[in-house]
């Protein structure tokens, strides 16, 4: 799993926006947010992942600003990666409003390469929240692909084509002694190392269990 | 997360939790041992060896201690993972009313410490750890003096803190009309309404066959088929299927080892020295706890007509419980925090930091409930004590912590309110006029899962269910259903007292025609 040794992409986020319609003299919430996350200029990245905490967004929409391929000076372009992805099970109720949601690029509907800018779009429809927006966004680059190690995979090709043995009456009993042997000492090995994770551990600190008052902090 | 990564995620974590169980190293032994016999050979040694797991029965036990885990681990895997404390409760403002209310238990037992002037807890000399020993299947016989000790808090209170709970983000102003919620709960959690519940609870229709209601009729119709069905699943020792199986009811004769079956607390000869240590604990040190206990189980088991027989298992198993370190592991996924403390003379040294009491859980007016019922179906000690801390650990703790969990006493509470404002509105106008407001009647039967207000049998029955569906739903419906029964009555009471009144014998009522009209006859 290298994505989770790979550091987050620093980059800028904007505040949000809140984008309402004037009714009147009057500007009433929308129940819709934007959010851009804004690479230092000149810079891009392969997006393997975007990570946040959601806090009472219901559907979360995502628009990338890409560079088009192949086509060097030519204004960026924004596309749709994901659209009206639901957070919450129910606007109305708390049911994952405080999640941390990570969205790996194979989610997303267009391929995550060479983004310059990625803006969430965030939904709250309902009446019931007095605010909502995601936190903690994260951009985490695609890591470059591990190098093919030839002397590995050569040491397996060389197993792969091992004829299989050849089923004659004569059994090397020695073979199977020494085989059988390791086995067990593999076993052993293995009930040694094992930690026991339902530990009946002891409460007290070697025999001594006087407390006086409890930790309120 | 694509479905790949989440299986993968799931079977690691799985695998991670197994490895060094009990379980495992009984697999490893029997894996061993299986290598002396004639039909494993080298040259195909993993299959045989794995048919051979299959063939004895050990792929079952490894597939019921995979269904445990999987039933107990309630949140999807995700990579990375996210803070423990979101594990415990995602909700922010809930924990953080859990933690207020931990504290005011603290100080409340800090001072009863103090003012009464009884340690929080001491060593037991030699000879009142032998006089102990003595009189350990007989401590009912006992008769100390505990006029001096009170519970800590009884449900009432914790009533009152799930009352004032509040979302801080939530925008209630303006709430009038029929959205206006008529209830004492006002935290919007996610709640079933009846048409979702009738599709989670199917077996429950009036066109299925269940113990608690069928079995009144000629046995030959519904009840000895039934039975038959249960033996199999115990035969094959299928978790799953005995967990499916206990959704229509357990007959009485195959309820105990049914139970244990879905608990996965089959032939667990460790349990037994568990248990030994445990009593040795007990033995050793006396807590304040252990004053709670007794009080708490003379106050209710004790003056209860069905479970006052139980009263030394009773003692056996909560004075155990308190010591149980091995109980901490479910504060993992229970909101709440196990009180913490230092040794005396070492306050700040992490080193001699423990927690208190040793299984982090402070016992409350009614505590003992939960086990009394369970002395019906176990006589023996270790059986019954470790049925008990499964329970416990599963579903009670639930029931007096605050969370989001929709098995949670927060969320059973909206749920009980719901059902009855949408389908009794009626009657829950009317008892909110008269200031008798309907959870605060029902609020202490949920707390309890009902234990010590339903005769013995229906309460198992509804035990069964909340066993077959893992989930304290049920409990919910019961108390609304309970209501519905009782409205004409309750629509000519005038106050809170005389509503009160009206509900306060259950022990005549049946569960499962209760539950079945309200969800699929009303």
């Amino acid at each position: 799993m290298s994505a989770a040794t790979t550091e987050d992409v620093a980059c800028t986020i904007k505040p949000p926006v809140f984008l309402g319609f004037r009714s009147g003299t009057r500007e009433r919430p929308s129940g819709v947010c934007v959010v851009d996350v804004v690479l230092p200029p000149g810079k891009t990245v392969d997006i393997e992942r975007i990570s946040f905490k959601n806090f009472y967004t219901a559907f979360l929409s995502i628009r990338l600003q890409r560079r088009s391929p192949g086509r060097e000076g030519a204004p960026a372009k924004w596309c749709t990666a994901l659209r009206d992805c639901p957070l919450m099970k129910n606007p109305h109720t708390e049911g994952g409003a405080h999640d941390y949601y990570n969205l790996h690029r194979k989610q997303l509907q267009v391929s995550a390469d060479e983004v310059s800018c990625v803006r969430l779009i965030l939904k709250q429809p309902s009446w019931s929240w007095s605010s909502f927006g995601v936190e903690d966004v994260r951009v985490y680059p695609r890591a470059p692909p591990p190098e093919p190690d030839k002397e590995l995979s050569e040491w397996l090709l060389a197993l792969e084509t091992v004829d299989p043995p050849v089923q004659g009456p004569a059994v090397d009993a020695a073979g199977v002694s020494r085989s059988l042997q390791q086995m067990w000492a593999l076993s052993q090995v293995m009930q040694a190392s094992q930690t026991s994770t339902a530990s009946v551990g002891r409460f007290d600190v070697d025999g001594c269990y006087d407390i006086q008052s409890l930790s309120l902090t | 997360m694509d479905e790949g990564t989440e299986m993968s995620l799931t079977i690691a974590q799985l695998v991670r939790r197994l490895k060094g169980s009990h379980l495992h190293a009984q697999m490893e032994r029997q894996a061993r041992e299986c290598l002396h016999q004639p039909e494993i050979q080298l040259e195909s040694l993993k299959d045989d060896v794995r048919r051979f797991l299959r063939t004895s029965g050990w792929e079952r036990k490894l597939q019921n201690a995979v269904h445990r885990e999987l039933l107990i681990s309630r949140l999807p895997p995700s990579f990375p993972a996210p803070p423990p404390e979101h594990l415990k409760e995602p909700l922010a403002y809930m924990r953080k009313a859990q933690a207020s209310w931990e504290r005011r238990i603290l100080k409340s037992l800090n001072s009863m410490s103090t003012e009464l002037g009884v340690p929080l807890a001491r060593m037991r000399p030699v000879a009142e750890q032998q006089e102990l020993s003595n009189k350990w299947n007989e401590m009912g016989t006992d008769e100390p003096d505990l006029s001096r000790f009170r519970p800590v808090y009884a449900p009432k209170d914790f009533l009152e803190v799930v009352v004032s709970l509040r979302s801080p983000n939530h925008d209630s102003g303006g709430d009038v009309g029929a959205r206006s919620h008529w209830g004492l709960i006002h935290v919007p959690l996610d709640v079933k309404d009846i048409t979702q519940l009738r599709g989670v609870y199917t077996e429950l229709g009036l066109a299925e066959g269940q113990l608690g209601i069928d079995d009144n009729a000629h046995p030959d119709l519904f009840e000895n088929n039934y039975i038959d069905i249960g033996k199999k699943a115990l035969a094959e020792q299928d978790g799953a299927a005995a967990q499916q199986y206990s959704r229509r009811g357990c007959p009485t004769g195959l309820r105990a080892d049914l139970w244990a079956l879905i608990l996965n607390l089959v032939n667990q000869p460790q349990d037994a020295m568990h248990y030994e240590q445990l009593k040795a604990g007990v033995l050793q040190h006396d807590l304040l706890v252990d004053k709670l206990i007794s009080k708490d189980v003379k106050l209710t088991a004790s003056n209860d007509d069905y479970y006052f027989v139980f009263e030394d298992f009773l003692y056996q198993v909560l004075l155990c419980f308190s010591r149980d370190a091995a109980i901490l592991e479910h504060f993992k996924y229970n909101s709440a925090t196990p009180p913490k403390s230092y040794i005396q003379g070492k306050e700040e040294d992490e080193d001699f930091a423990v927690f208190y009491p040793p299984n982090g859980v402070i016992p409350f007016h009614g505590f003992s409930m939960y086990v009394a019922p369970l002395c019906f179906l176990y006589n023996e000690p270790s059986k019954l004590y470790s049925v008990f801390r499964e329970m416990y650990t599963r579903y009670f703790f639930r029931l007096h912590s605050i969370s989001s969990a929709c098995s949670g006493i927060v969320s059973l509470c909206l749920l009980f309110e719901r059902l009855l404002q949408t389908h009794l509105p009626q009657l829950f106008y009317h008892l909110r006029q008269i200031g008798a407001q309907p959870l605060r009647i029902a609020f202490k039967w949920m707390v309890r899962a009902f234990s010590g207000y339903l005769c013995t049998d229906q309460l198992l029955f509804l035990w069964d269910r909340i066993l077959g569906y893992d989930s304290l739903e049920p409990v919910a419906v019961l108390a609304a259903a309970i209501f519905a029964f009782r409205t004409e009555n309750l629509m000519e009471v005038t106050s809170l007292a005389s509503a009160e009144a009206v509900l306060a014998d259950l022990s005549t009522l049946k569960v499962m025609p209760l539950i079945q009209i309200f969800l699929f006859a009303v």
